[in-house]
């Protein structure tokens, strides 16, 4: 279970966030986009070559006392990033990844609707419905 | 099959709906106005590109992007795979369709070939919008000698 999610734009601003406790809101951005530097050096680094770095998910960003960040970019340059408490176990790396995969499908369902323009902040009830059932993984 | 003919008659009218709001205004002997059509295309092409990239590997560079434009990227649109791609590896490519979906069915040869401009405008800009959301800003241009061929300039612009 997450407990924190975000999908941020090309130009690094943020355009959907999401914490299961409202209260710890600012607490996880600041991690977030904190942790934005470390998917710039991935990035930059992933372009030299290896077969691995091709992939979308980028794996773990940041390992903190309490929590876990986790990061995938997708082809057009739209980042996503999770936040995990640390003491949850059962969560691996597969699991990450599915959930990675579930929020890339549903960013492109809205990305396709035409009532959002691209590169605006993401408001949809809907949207942000599903994206809560991801991160408790009820879908 | 039904489901592809449904895409060429939408394509057809939208078509043929801009260029009757066109012929309103007056603007005698003036070049079409095919703007509009070409921005449809570049939205279009802005949001598929985020569905249709979706289970593919990070691209390497921008040859590899043409790639994906050519094979996975044209099979999706028109079930059919470029037939040609060139470049001079300095930001120029040209991609070559032999047999393009939307004047295939409008002329053998030579006849009608004032009109193609039409037919291949929104494709022009739907490359343009695929290649925007991808960070590759490009202009993009067709040109048709003989139907149904089809040639597209992409001329990558560099900062």
């Amino acid at each position: 279970m997450a407990v924190c999610a975000a999908i941020i734009g090309k130009d690094n601003s943020s355009k959907f966030f999401v914490t299961l406790n409202p209260d710890e809101e600012l607490h996880f951005q600041y991690k977030v986009l904190s942790s934005l530097d470390i998917i710039e050096d991935k990035l930059a680094t992933g372009t030299k070559g290896g077969a691995d770095t091709k992939e979308l998910y980028l794996g773990m960003l940041l390992s903190l006392e309490t929590y876990k960040i986790y990061g995938y970019v997708t082809n057009t340059k739209i980042k996503f990033v999770i936040v995990v408490d640390s003491t949850n176990v059962v969560l691996r790396d597969n699991e990450i990844r599915s959930m990675f995969r579930k929020i890339h499908s549903e960013f492109a369902d809205i990305v396709s609707n035409p009532f959002y323009i691209p590169g605006e902040p993401i408001i949809s009830k809907n949207f942000t419905t599903s994206m809560k059932n991801i991160m408790t993984g009820t879908v | 099959m039904a489901d592809e003919s449904l895409f060429d008659f939408l394509h057809n009218e939208i078509v043929n709906y801009i260029l009757d709001k066109d012929d309103n205004k007056s603007n005698e002997g003036k070049e079409e106005d095919l703007s509009i059509l070409e921005y449809i295309g570049f939205s279009t092409g802005y949001r598929i590109i985020e569905r249709l990239t979706k289970e593919m590997p990070r691209f390497k560079d921008e040859l590899d992007t043409m790639k994906f434009l050519c094979t996975d990227f044209w099979c999706a649109l028109y079930k059919k795979q470029i037939d040609n791609l060139r470049t001079n590896h300095h930001g120029i490519y040209v991609l070559q369709d032999n047999n393009f979906r939307f004047l295939m069915n409008l002329s053998n040869g030579k006849q009608y070939l004032e009109v193609a401009p039409r037919y291949v405008a929104f494709t022009c800009g739907i490359i343009r919008g695929c290649l925007a959301n991808l960070n590759i800003m490009c202009l993009v241009t067709a040109e048709v000698q003989n139907m149904p061929s089809c040639k597209f300039h992409i001329q990558v612009q560099r900062t």
